[in-house]
């Protein structure tokens, strides 16, 4: 059993809303699952049918190779997005409470907050009340909150939210850490640059669907177009140009370079290898430049939102 | 896991650390005990006033009628007109002057008069008229020549002696202590349900704004937490309650000494002495007595305590349910009124109906209607209501409960997750199949 969490074709409608269709989703223990998609495609349902907020209309959910039960809330940690503590309750008092309620002993719990507050060297926070406190340290105890019960699955949406980039460092590198420890990542967000950084596995949801998921180095590969970025020097340009696009689809390419160098974006044909793309190029000028192009997240994000939406 | 005891902990501590909810705790008692101090002590202070009242009676109809007490001194002037009577009343600085004309019994009523500079007391004109009208009635009889000493005679007051057809005997002053009894609880469901069911609402719309509500629901059932909150404000309301009638009754006792106002024990002890010794009293004091012990007061204590808790968390947990449809406190307007309604409307049936007629259709009707038995009920089980009648609206009210709190616990479950804007009941409906 290679699955920490199996979703399998779980829909969902609100009277006339349907939130999600069939979506069937496999996440692999200790990876850092990326769930992407636009703003009311269906995330925030699926993950609330995770956890057992809300009730799926079909399909089910397996965690650990058990049909999710409602004692399984102890092996998750959840950070939803609109996330808040009691105002006017202390920091420790209604951390000890949350952590209770995830099913921890008091001892065990005092044990390990104070802990985790001295890691993140917040200790002198434990007797302050919440809206004495920033937003930003607000969500670093709901951080701590989420993790100390030591869940085997943990969800983030939006975990950088609010944070300045040194504590969205920090809390990064604890995740991090946490699945070294062992922990299994799904991971909520719109950040495709800590999508790119974090995740090892993406899947995406379009108006309930789920349109894409795997590998995200798979992905990549899949999205990949064979296109190759290069400068050459040369002092025709304009002939080199033709004699290029005689052969291959090219287009103008725009990235910063020294030299003042013919800059073009040169697509593979199908009976050409890349070898045979830089032998020919070295024949006819002198490559200061050569890189394939390997779409990123967010391009593959948008790209297959439009091809889907349309 | 249940995690209810956590829950109804966090709660009640939560509510009873609150700053305004201790300021209310502490200072309301304070407030109240001091306001009725300070009436009672002005009342005393101004019933001290002795008023002089001058009288100009040319009939000499009612010489021995005014006569001077304690506080009402009247001072008959001779042998003057009506204008040096204005004069010397007013050097006098008396309270005012009451003018009797001489006129034949006949037409002296529509001529008399009540002089003075401030306009006087009412209590004060409605007692001097029915002392003037007693007189008149007295001398018109006279006239027409009847015994006055054998009218006297012949008056009776009856006082029937009630009796049910078990011997028991009852009384109108145990009609009025059944009606206190059943009104003085009604009065505190009510009253209950209106204070800590609006605490229990702003407190599930407290969790929604700030957005702890889904980390919460990550880890215990919402309906858990409805009723956790539901019981932790209950017993923060006992609570609270407890210590306002402590704090009531100790400072009655000590604002009765700073105040002077009798409540001294002595002066109860002596009256009650003197009852035993006086024999009609005596038998009064003992139909009070037993009036008491005949009233069912086992039956009363555990229908309040049953009917009183039914009652009260059927109407929070629809409280619960409005503050987990709304935003902000401003939007539940709408939703309260049909909350309040049924409650105010028993409340009416109670005071109006049940008292004239504790066993008609329309009381026995509604103290079995759920959301009006507790407090109906309530009320009528002093007039004596059959065991089988009882049990059977607190069959209907547990099970009314069940539902309601069903049904409050969907709306709460979907309402908790929903920001924005404010549902419509059509769409509270729609939750309910969610």
């Amino acid at each position: 059993m290679n699955d920490l969490l199996e979703v399998q074709g779980v829909s969902k409608k609100f009277a006339d809303f349907q939130a999600l269709s069939s979506v069937t989703i496999n996440v692999p223990k200790q990876s850092i699952f990326g769930l992407l998609g636009p703003n009311g495609a269906g995330k925030t349902t699926l993950i609330r049918i995770i956890n057992q907020i809300t009730m799926p209309d079909s399909g089910k959910v397996i965690l650990d190779g058990e049909p999710l039960q409602p004692h399984h809330v102890q092996y998750i940690g959840y950070l939803p997005e609109e996330r808040g503590l009691y105002k006017s309750m202390k920091v420790g008092e209604q951390a000890l409470y949350l952590a209770q309620l995830k099913g921890l002993s008091y001892k065990e719990a005092k044990k390990r907050l104070v802990y985790w507050f001295e890691k993140l060297g917040i200790s002198h926070w434990w007797d302050k009340k919440i809206q004495e406190l920033s937003k930003g340290m607000a969500q670093k105890i709901q951080f701590v909150v989420t993790v100390l019960h030591q869940p085997k699955l943990l969800i983030f949406d939006e975990p950088f939210s609010g944070f300045d980039p040194i504590n969205a460092n920090i809390i990064k590198d604890e995740i991090l850490q946490l699945r070294a420890e062992g922990a299994t990542v799904i991971f909520s967000t719109h950040r495709m640059e800590s999508v790119e950084e974090l995740c090892d596995h993406i899947a995406l949801i379009h108006e309930s669907k789920k349109i894409l998921d795997g590998k995200l180095e798979d992905i990549k590969r899949q999205h990949k177009t064979n296109t190759f970025e290069v400068g050459l020097s040369t002092k025709h340009k304009t002939a080199l140009k033709q004699t290029i696009a005689e052969r291959f689809d090219i287009a103008t390419a725009d990235f910063k370079s020294l030299e003042d160098d013919l800059k073009l974006n040169i697509k593979l044909t199908p009976n050409d290898s890349s070898e045979d793309l830089l032998a020919f190029l070295s024949h006819n000028a002198s490559v200061n430049h050569y890189k394939e192009l390997i779409p990123n997240a967010s391009e593959i994000f948008i790209q297959t939102v439009k091809n889907n939406g349309l | 896991m249940n995690h209810l005891p956590l829950i109804i902990k966090r709660e009640y501590l939560a509510k009873v650390k609150n700053k305004s909810f201790l300021l209310m705790t502490f200072l309301s008692p304070l407030i109240m005990v001091g306001f009725i101090s300070l009436v009672t002590y002005l009342a005393t202070v101004n019933n001290e006033i002795i008023r002089t009242i001058s009288v100009l009676d040319e009939s000499e109809f009612f010489k021995e009628t005014l006569i001077s007490t304690e506080y009402t001194k009247y001072h008959y002037l001779d042998e003057v007109d009506l204008e040096s009577a204005k004069s010397l009343s007013n050097q006098a600085s008396s309270y005012g002057l009451l003018y009797i004309p001489n006129l034949p019994i006949d037409s002296v009523s529509e001529e008399i008069k009540f002089l003075s500079e401030d306009a006087p007391s009412l209590t004060f004109i409605t007692n001097l008229e029915s002392k003037i009208e007693n007189r008149i009635k007295e001398l018109k009889l006279e006239k027409s020549g009847v015994d006055l000493a054998k009218i006297k005679a012949a008056n009776t007051n009856v006082n029937l002696g009630q009796e049910s057809y078990e011997g028991v005997k009852t009384s109108k002053a145990g009609s009025f202590m059944k009606l206190a009894f059943g009104g003085f609880a009604g009065y505190l469901l009510f009253m209950f349900i209106i204070i800590y069911g609006n605490l229990i609402m702003r407190s599930v719309i407290e969790e929604k704004t700030s957005r702890i509500i889904e980390v919460i629901i990550s880890s215990v059932k919402p309906i858990q937490l409805m009723l956790g909150k539901i019981f932790g404000t209950s017993l923060a309301g006992i609570t609270q309650f407890a210590i306002w009638i402590v704090m009531i009754g100790v400072l009655m006792v000590a604002s009765s000494f700073i105040f002077g106002v009798d409540l001294s024990a002595t002066t109860q002890q002596e009256i009650m002495t003197e009852a035993m010794n006086n024999p009609a009293v005596n038998s009064e004091l003992q139909g009070y007595i037993n009036d008491f012990r005949a009233l069912p007061l086992w039956n009363l204590i555990i229908a309040f305590v049953l009917f009183f808790t039914g009652g009260y968390l059927l109407y929070s947990s629809l409280y619960a349910a409005i503050g987990a449809a709304v935003d902000n406190e401003t939007d539940t307007q709408q939703f309260m009124i049909p909350v309040i309604m049924p409650l105010i409307f028993s409340f009416y049936i109670g005071f109006f109906t049940v008292l004239e007629d504790p066993h008609g259709s329309i009381s026995t009707i509604f103290s079995h209607v759920p959301f009006t038995s507790p407090v109906v009920m309530l009320m009528r089980i002093p007039f004596g209501v059959p065991l089988w009648e009882q049990l059977l609206s607190l069959f209907i009210l547990v099970v009314n409960f069940v539902f309601t709190v069903w049904i409050a616990a969907k709306i709460y479950r979907v309402g908790i997750l929903m920001y924005g804007k404010k549902p419509s009941y059509k769409e509270l409906i729609k939750w309910l199949k969610y």
